[in-house]
């Protein structure tokens, strides 16, 4: 295929009608907490939470790897339970609270979670990271709450934050870089530290 | 994702009524499915109506003895109930081998069993699909089978259905209950809630265009020793290549149901009677008719392998 010069004098400009017009695409208005501040933001219904996090709100920490819920990157917690913010609207969650890597710590002040993984080297790229450490974050309350996972030989009996426990769980955070095992350990700590 | 218009349901019976008023709307409740295939574009509602706040997130224990099923209650409190966990343990180890733990948060007990099949296919919008367009042909015809049914299917399509859930909940005999707009309810035993391809492969449920459903019921507990196997490519968040459901008394009954085989959770009611006789004469039954192809003929030989397995563990 010949390459295509977008600089050439000659290109003919574009028509409006090439041009889709998003101005006319249905908008809402949605009301939410982010990390304890009220916000209302204007989105075009289409927009993901994630969109809504990164796009309209400056919070760039959660991220999009795959945008269909297969890698993870995006792990919010909402009401304090953590999901894919790339699959759920922004108008779905009108009054509710989200929490984002942002709202978790800060570089001068980190959530234990985050002291982990720089203590245990649980990154590389660091491209996955803030959606490891709110799954992570998801995970330990999970076991708390005493939610079974495929890896609880007993469904009734008390959850514990064994290895095997905490691969199953953690199985929808792909890390490329494949920092498995220093993620594993930095759960771990927190872990033991809260019990 | 095309442009679309967005409303609340305050009731079930308004969320029919409105899905009734617009022939392009579509119901949302964790979306994690349907906001996928709106991506790709593959779903293309104009209209959602947003059903979450319809306050059907409980369980409720029915007079019967028996369970009540919110539509919306989430994978993860459903697979935690603590009667679900003790009376109907294979539902929740069937939810708990299902998605990731992010996914099993937002998703539904009703959207888990209208989620659409993972078929490669059907996914690829630049290949021909019948479920996506009626009599567009099949791509899978052909084409990469191993993940693909090897029982009920047609020559018009060989998707599965990807549900774990659903599988537990055939083997328990759950039925569905539905509202329609003018009020009027039905139950559909599960076992007729899913429909298999025939000619029309883009008709997968029972539901008409304006019902919506509100719960699912699942009958007294059987008892027994509960076990869901499931055998993948990966050890987790992965979809079945077979699974098995089983529920097994001490005196050798029991009863199964299996998934990754069929366009709809797979039992066949006469294999529960050879389960004294062991594997090979249950599945002999179950997987009557077969349809294989060279790359998904594997399946025979693993169900039969998986529920080997299964009946040697219930033995323990």
């Amino acid at each position: 295929m010949p390459m295509v010069d977008v600089n050439a004098a000659d290109a003919a400009p574009l028509s409006p009608a090439d041009v889709r017009d998003l101005s006319a695409a249905p908008t809402m208005d949605v009301g939410m907490t982010v990390n304890g501040r009220p916000v209302s933001v204007k989105v075009d219904t289409r927009t993901t939470l994630l969109d809504t996090l990164r796009e309209h709100l400056q919070l760039t920490g959660s991220k999009k790897g795959c945008d269909h819920g297969q890698c993870g990157a995006c792990t919010v917690l909402v009401n304090g339970r953590r999901i894919n913010s790339c699959l759920t609207l922004a108008v779905m969650h009108e009054g509710d609270s989200v929490t984002t890597i942002e709202g978790l710590g800060s570089p001068e002040q980190m959530h234990p979670m985050q002291v982990a993984f720089v203590k245990h080297d649980g990154f590389q790229c660091g491209y996955c990271t803030p959606g490891q450490v709110c799954s992570a974050v998801g995970t330990l309350d999970e076991i708390k709450r005493g939610i079974p996972s495929h890896a609880s030989a007993d469904l009734t009996a008390t959850q514990r934050a064994t290895p095997d426990e905490i691969r199953e769980r953690m199985s929808g955070n792909i890390c490329r870089c494949g920092a498995y095992a220093n993620i594993l350990d930095a759960i771990q700590e927190v872990s033991r530290a809260q019990s | 994702m095309k442009a679309f218009t967005y409303e609340r349901a305050d009731t079930p019976a308004a969320a029919a009524a409105a899905l009734a008023a617009r022939p392009g709307a579509k119901l949302v409740a964790g979306g994690t499915n349907l906001l996928d295939l709106m991506k790709l574009q593959i779903e293309t509602p104009t209209h959602l109506i947003d059903i979450n706040r319809l306050q059907l997130d409980r369980v409720e224990t029915t007079p019967d003895g028996g369970l009540r099923v919110g539509a919306l209650v989430r994978n993860t409190d459903l697979a935690s109930d603590a009667r679900v966990r003790k009376d109907y343990a294979v539902l929740s180890r069937a939810l708990l081998s299902g998605a990731s733990g992010q996914l099993r948060n937002k998703a539904t007990t009703a959207g888990n069993l209208l989620q659409r099949t993972r078929c490669p296919y059907f996914y690829d919008t630049t290949k021909p699909c019948n479920k996506r367009t009626a009599g567009a042909g099949c791509a899978a015809m052909g084409g990469f089978t191993r993940n693909l049914a090897v029982v009920g299917v047609s020559d018009q399509c060989l998707a599965t259905h990807p549900s774990d859930m659903a599988v537990a909940m055939r083997l328990l005999d759950a039925q569905v209950e539905t509202v329609r707009p003018d009020g009027a309810t039905r139950r559909i035993p599960i076992a007729d809630f899913h429909k298999l391809p025939g000619n029309t492969p883009q008709v997968e449920t029972a539901l008409a265009g304006d019902e919506v459903i509100t719960a699912v019921t699942l009958p007294r507990p059987l008892g027994g020793r509960h076990i869901y196997r499931k055998v993948r490519d990966r050890a987790s968040y992965a979809f079945a290549l077979v699974s098995v459901a089983a529920v097994m008394h001490p005196d050798g009954r029991g009863r199964f149901a299996f998934g990754g085989l069929a366009p709809k959770p797979w039992r066949v009611e006469a294999g529960d009677e050879q389960a004294k006789n062991g594997a090979k004469a249950v599945t002999d039954v179950v997987l009557r008719g077969a349809t294989t192809t060279s790359q998904n003929a594997f399946k025979l030989a693993l169900v039969e392998r998986t529920l080997d397995s299964v009946l040697t563990e219930a033995k323990a």
